[in-house]
């Protein structure tokens, strides 16, 4: 199935000015803003009749800015098609329009993106932390979350963070090694 | 007389229960038998492996994505490497491509026969278990021979495989898939002729075609739903265009139908490996992209360049360009893929996995809620999920 069709079939539905059409090893990707997202799901699931949500994620792009961008990877029971949606949001917390009325099947992907970056997705029936506990500070995906090693009473253990167990490389760097730590909470 | 109350009746199960196949928690509204209201409880598994592959480099992360669903451990380093290449551009060597789908294919065997056991197990049919379980050793021995390793091979690697498949594999990879069809015949004949299975299993956890595709339900529970939908056959990965096989389905939507789906896909993935079997082409099994594959041992001695690239993966690592990649496999368990994001440097900067045990769970209320609470076991076990895979 020829993915850019896709994208020349989706053209009459969508206000194609706020979206970016990208095509990309093989996948057909649609940039969307906030505003539109709804818009855009809508019409893939009625008029692309992309019926499964196959997935849903996140991903921080810190120091980018909008820092978060969300994936939305739609596709067809029984069919080809797939369709990537993007849509790059800021703020604190982010917040971006559910897409449960849509496809269920975006319940706990949501709650998850909650969960690990603290995305608000507005008029979700149900978002509540799903992995870590309801207790839990911070959300342990997002760049800047320190991942440490957990302490332990042993004596003369001190805990490192894996940027000092692996050093960190950048692909440009005069000598080919060392550059710049990741990111850490300040 | 004075008037009935009604009053529902709250009950935890797991996460310690043997029934949960792992640590999963639900919390069940029960009105005498009746199940109410379900509401899975998950992360008693989680163990950050997402978080982890970002400070980990491409090869070492093979290390982790074994441990995410570790009944099918083949599959996933595939499905991994699969967007990884995808991302470099490259393409592993044929013969390189037809070991990993050959071992792919035997993983998924073991995968359903642990399946079988577990789901034959919890209905008290304990002889299935031993047998399916004795039967899976043959292919743990298989892992061992190729691999060293029986249940965490670590044996892919961007663009091939680590090594050849040894000589002592190919007469005992042929005997075992020689004594599949026999064994899955005998299982069948084992459970379709008791009364105890069939009645527990038949019009148990129903999931209509409708709910299946909406609550993003993927593999033997969207086919046993009565969906043709296959990802080796809608969106070819890793060489899977060049074999021939059927993709059963079942309309009923019942335990049932995921039993009878799961079975029949033993017999169509025994025809795939025997044909990667009798096709296996010669050649070498990694690519031969000195920026990608370590170079070969002998290389070492004499050549300086050879040492230096040697140096650079081993210290470094590979670095694929920037940008992110998706690619769609099938698991034992349904539609497996990894989201990889890279920024050009030697680690990920974001490893996201599709779980195909996650979203089939996500399934589980619609199929228990208004059925008594015995078939809840019934239902969890249909769905066969493995919980590194749904906590990551």
């Amino acid at each position: 199935m020829d993915q850019a069709s896709i994208l020349d079939r989706l053209r009459p539905h969508v206000p194609w000015g706020l979206t970016t059409p990208r095509e990309e090893r093989g996948r057909a990707i649609l940039l969307a803003t906030p505003g539109v997202l709804v818009e855009v799901l809508q019409a893939a699931h009625v008029h692309l009749r992309l019926d499964c949500l196959v997935d849903l994620t996140c991903w921080d792009r810190l120091p980018a800015t909008p820092r978060f961008e969300v994936v939305y990877l739609l596709g067809q029971a029984g069919g080809a098609d797939r369709l990537t949606v993007k849509v790059q949001v800021d703020g604190d917390p982010p917040h971006l329009p559910t897409a449960v009325a849509i496809y269920p099947a975006a319940a706990w992907p949501e709650r998850e993106v909650y969960d690990m970056f603290g995305l608000i997705f507005d008029g979700h029936p149900d978002l509540r932390r799903i992995l870590m506990p309801d207790d839990w500070e911070g959300h342990p995906l997002r760049r800047d979350f320190p991942l440490t090693e957990e302490a332990v009473e042993f004596k003369g253990h001190t805990p490192k963070v894996p940027s000092e167990i692996i050093p960190f490389f950048r692909p440009h760097s005069p000598s080919g090694s060392g550059g710049d730590p990741p990111p850490v909470a300040g | 007389m004075s008037e009935l109350t009604r009053e529902t009746l709250t009950i935890n199960m797991g996460p310690q229960h043997p029934g949960t196949h792992g640590l999963l928690r639900l919390v069940l509204e029960l009105e005498g038998e009746t199940v109410q209201r379900c509401t899975p409880v998950l992360g008693y598994l989680h163990t950050g492996i997402e978080k982890e592959m970002e400070t980990r480099t491409y090869l070492q992360n093979v290390t982790l994505v074994d441990r995410i669903e570790y009944v099918a451990a083949y599959q996933e380093e595939m499905a991994f490497y699969e967007s990884v290449e995808r991302l470099l551009e490259i393409d592993p060597p044929p013969r390189a491509r037809y070991i990993r789908i050959l071992l792919c294919e035997l993983n998924r065997i073991a995968s359903h026969l642990i399946y079988l056991g577990a789901a034959a197990l919890d209905l008290n049919l304990s002889s299935g278990f031993m047998y399916a379980f004795a039967d899976r050793e043959r292919f743990l021995d298989l892992s061992e021979m190729v691999s060293g390793q029986r249940m965490m091979p670590g044996y892919f690697r961007p663009g091939g495989v680590a090594l050849d498949l040894p000589e002592e594999f190919f007469p005992a990879a042929r005997a075992f898939l020689d004594d599949i069809p026999r064994r899955v015949d005998e299982y069948e004949r084992l459970l379709d002729d008791n009364l105890i299975w069939r009645q527990r299993t038949q019009g148990v956890a129903l999931l209509s075609r409708e709910d299946a595709i909406a609550l993003g339900t993927t593999g033997p529970v969207l086919r046993g739903s009565g969906v043709q939908h296959d990802v080796r056959k809608l969106l070819p990965y890793g060489g899977y265009d060049e074999f021939e096989f059927d993709v059963p389905m079942r309309p009923e939507g019942d335990a049932y139908a995921r039993y009878k789906v799961r079975m029949e896909e033993m017999r169509q993935s025994r025809g795939i490996a025997l044909q990667a079997l009798e096709r296996l082409p010669s050649g070498p099994v990694i690519t031969d992209n000195r920026k990608i594959a370590l170079p070969p041992r002998h290389e070492l001695a004499r050549s300086m360049e050879a040492v230096i690239h040697q140096f650079k993966l081993v210290s470094e690592g590979i670095h694929p360009p920037a940008g992110d990649a998706y690619v769609a496999t099938e698991s034992a368990r349904g539609e497996k893929g990894y989201f990889v994001v890279s920024d050009g440097s030697n680690r990920p900067v974001r490893v996201h996995v599709r779980a195909p045990s996650f979203y089939n769970l996500q399934a589980l209320p619609a199929m228990v809620e208004g059925r008594p609470l015995g078939d809840v076991v019934v239902a969890i076990a249909s769905i066969d999920i493995v919980l590194g895979d749904v906590d990551r």
